[in-house]
């Protein structure tokens, strides 16, 4: 039964993905997709249908058998065209194929290319297929014994409901998914097309919300996880990216010594995230540091920051905020060259206001940049702020700063449970995939990383 | 991930700008920011000085603690030690992956090869898997290797980068078309067209690879973390922890003093190549 739905996912997922102008493209997806679903199911051998699996393991599964029938459906469709358009010799990038091409050994690029991939295989590939293998196992650091999972270190991340399981990521789907419709059928310049534009955002707002309730909300569930992360990030994120931009505008002055000012404001950069951790520890310790021996001669109490949750995630969102400032004023700096001047100078003598030549012809150039900014901000406030978080709070109090990549050291090495220290990499490998999947999709075309 | 490449964006931010201003609104404006944004490290830099009675009496002037800060931190804790470790890690780690991108950079540029797409598509897709997100069975593959405790573990791992390659293969691409013609002429094989034309011309992406990857591998805190339990190897980042206790309890002192000597290569380093930086090379990111 649940195989049987599997397959019909599959081939859906595999035909919308394929391109379903003609019928033999969409059926040609749709094999490709049933393939793929088939292909996941037997790789684990149907144990999210089977008798002792929980429910929410199976709904778990359907949604691995689509994932996996859009993959193989996507990827036929990119090696066709890909293969469809050239020699095999090199599809990409015709510029490469220079007058000044080598014609030796065919041997000779495997050579040169061999250490890198290599490394890559070993390193990157071998231990990316080992984090999904192993996220299926019941399996301890430096034990031999392996017991299968299944799905379970999953489905026991998220509430027991499989209904809600299944609804509310779909219904975030639908949502974003019509939304993108209706941006796309609006005619331009309507109002229907401004409010269609306007809502865009809503979409990433309603998945965000989808997952908190999908996520388990009990104690030590992983919605408080979610929750740490999602609010360290976007902290970081939002106050790094604005105070970086002001502080931007502000360096961008024909003033005496502004290359001195300016490397004085970016060198924090070369910080270390458990050093930006070390100083604001400093800062906010509520014995020996300043905020509290300042609170305590004008007569109130600083709280302590290992006990107080706000306090704590506002402390590590301060240090990285710190350590980040530096870069994306660099990059803000560099942003703010590619303005059109002359436009500035125009909009000037048409009368038009400091605050309205900001926001009508800065910002949208700082577009790209900004766009660029907030990937690798998210990026750093995924990863680096680990360091930050092991010399400020170590995750106190009581987890309310444990975000992702910690809980992940936490379960997987100091608890050293493999498995499901895996399976939650396996979710923030795929946060990070959706990042990067949004990421093409917005520099499609649009984005140009100004320079070569 | 795919935030990293992004090699071809390029940094112009050493002229001035076109907003004409008054000027000592915004000087202070300036003072301001600066004062906030150094006041962390001057913070510990006094902090750094004080005994820890000195510390909690709030004191806002230099304490009486530096010297014997200085030989807790510098003899009995080995922070030499650690700095070593780190500037070997950050050698090893940047000649292999300049060498390693220079290589992969030539065979993409100037070789035509069957399945070119295959391979630069399996080189771009690592762009969007951060050593993180598979760090626990990236952590049980090195330790089954035996690489526990050893340079191999730390260097090994992260000795070549997409970003890298992509970095090269795009300084090489804009290089002008008819060099490696007229080389080819000359009877010269690849590698000598790398070691005598193609190197000396790309001194500036190689300079931005290198301060790149020393700050990186220099402020590596993680895998280090993970990998490394002997003392006598371990690296600077980590090394800092053993800061935290000394004698009984938290000394405060010692911590921010190891923090600033820690802090000072990569400023210098920043500092030094500010110029190259800040003007008009791509900025490959840190992985």
């Amino acid at each position: 039964m649940g195989i049987v739905l599997g397959l019909i996912i599959g081939a859906v997922v595999g035909g919308l993905a394929y391109g379903y102008r003609t019928v033999g493209q969409a059926a040609f997806g749709a094999v490709a997709g049933v393939a793929g679903s088939a292909a996941i199911m037997a790789g684990l051998g149907f144990c999210m249908f089977a008798d002792d699996a929980e429910s929410t393991e199976g709904v778990l599964g359907l949604a691995l058998a689509g994932a996996v029938g859009w993959m193989f459906a996507a990827g036929a469709r990119a090696a066709f065209a890909q293969s469809g358009d050239g020699d095999g010799g090199g599809g990409f990038g015709e510029s490469e194929i220079r007058t000044g091409a080598y014609r030796l050994g065919w041997w000779w690029p495997w050579v040169l290319l061999s250490p890198t991939l290599i490394i890559l295989i070993f390193f990157l590939y071998w231990p990316a297929i080992q984090t999904f293998r192993l996220s299926t196992k019941l399996t301890r650091l430096g034990a031999p014994r392996v017991g299968e999972r299944c799905l379970a270190n999953f489905s026991e991340l998220l509430v027991t409901d499989p209904a809600l399981v299944a609804a509310l990521p779909l219904a975030a789907i639908g949502v974003i998914w019509g939304m993108a419709l209706w941006n796309n059928r609006a005619a331009p310049g309507t109002v229907a097309a401004a409010i269609a534009r306007a809502l865009q955002p809503l979409g990433i707002v309603v998945l965000l919300l989808a997952l908190y309730f999908v996520f388990e909300g009990d104690n030590g569930g992983f919605r408080q996880i979610y929750v740490n992360t999602l609010i360290v990030s976007v902290g970081t994120v939002a106050l790094s990216m604005i105070f970086g931009l002001a502080l931007a505008y502000l360096t961008f002055r024909r003033v005496r010594g502004i290359t001195v000012y300016r490397t004085l404001l970016i060198w924090p950069y070369a910080i270390s995230p458990p050093i930006a951790g070390i100083l604001f520890f400093m800062i906010f310790n509520a014995t020996g540091g300043i905020l509290a021996a300042l609170a305590e001669r004008w007569g109130f109490d600083f709280p302590d920051y290992t006990q107080d949750a706000s306090l704590a995630r506002f402390t590590i969102i301060l240090a990285s905020v710190w350590k980040l400032l530096g870069y994306n004023l660099l990059f803000f700096l560099a942003g703010l060259q590619t303005v059109p001047r002359d436009q500035i100078e125009a909009a000037a003598i048409d009368g038009a206001n400091a605050w309205n030549r900001f926001r009508l012809i800065v910002l949208p150039a700082l577009g790209p940049i900004s766009f660029f900014l907030l990937i690798t901000n998210l990026t750093y406030s995924f990863f680096d702020v680990y360091g930050t978080i092991d010399f400020l709070t170590r995750g106190a109090p009581a987890g309310a700063t444990s975000v992702a990549i910690y809980e992940i050291i936490r379960v997987g090495v100091d608890n050293g449970d493999l498995g499901r220290g895996a399976a939650q990499s396996v979710v923030l490998f795929l946060a990070v995939i959706a990042l990067t999947a949004w990421q093409f999709k917005q520099s499609e075309g649009r984005i140009s990383y100004g320079g070569a | 991930m795919a935030a990293r490449e992004h090699d071809g964006l390029s940094l112009n931010v050493g002229k001035p700008g076109f907003i004409r201003n008054r000027d000592w609104p915004t000087h202070l404006l300036l003072w301001l920011s600066m004062a906030v944004i150094l006041f962390p490290m001057i913070y510990a830099a006094l902090i750094a000085t004080q005994t820890n009675a000195e510390v909690f009496r709030f004191q806002l002037t230099p304490g009486s603690g530096l010297a014997e800060h200085f030989d807790q931190v510098w003899n009995d804790r080995n922070l030499p030690r650690f700095m070593w470790n780190s500037v070997v890690q950050a050698v090893l780690i940047t000649v292999a992956k300049t060498v390693l991108s220079l290589l992969a950079g030539l065979a993409f540029v100037y070789f035509k090869f069957r399945y070119k797409w295959i391979i630069f598509f399996f080189v771009l897709i690592t762009l969007m898997m951060p050593t993180e997100v598979m760090i626990l069975a990236l952590f049980r593959f090195v330790s089954d290797l035996g690489w526990k405790d050893t340079m191999a573990g730390l260097v090994v791992p992260f000795a070549a980068s997409a970003t890298g390659a992509f970095l090269f293969r795009q300084h090489f691409a804009n290089l002008p078309r008819d060099l490696a013609e007229a080389s080819q002429i000359d009877g010269a094989s690849p590698l000598q067209f790398l070691f005598r034309i193609l190197i000396p011309l790309s001194w500036n992406a190689i300079g931005a690879l290198a301060v790149i990857q020393f700050v990186y591998v220099w402020n590596m805190y993680l895998w280090p973390v993970l990998i490394i339990s002997d003392q006598e190897r371990q690296v600077v980042q980590v090394g800092l922890q053993g800061l935290q206790g000394i004698g009984t309890g938290l000394t405060f002192g010692p911590l921010m003093l190891g923090a600033l000597l820690v802090s000072i290569p990569p400023i210098l380093v920043f500092i030094a190549l500010q110029k190259p930086f800040m003007s008009g090379f791509a900025l490959g990111a840190d992985k």
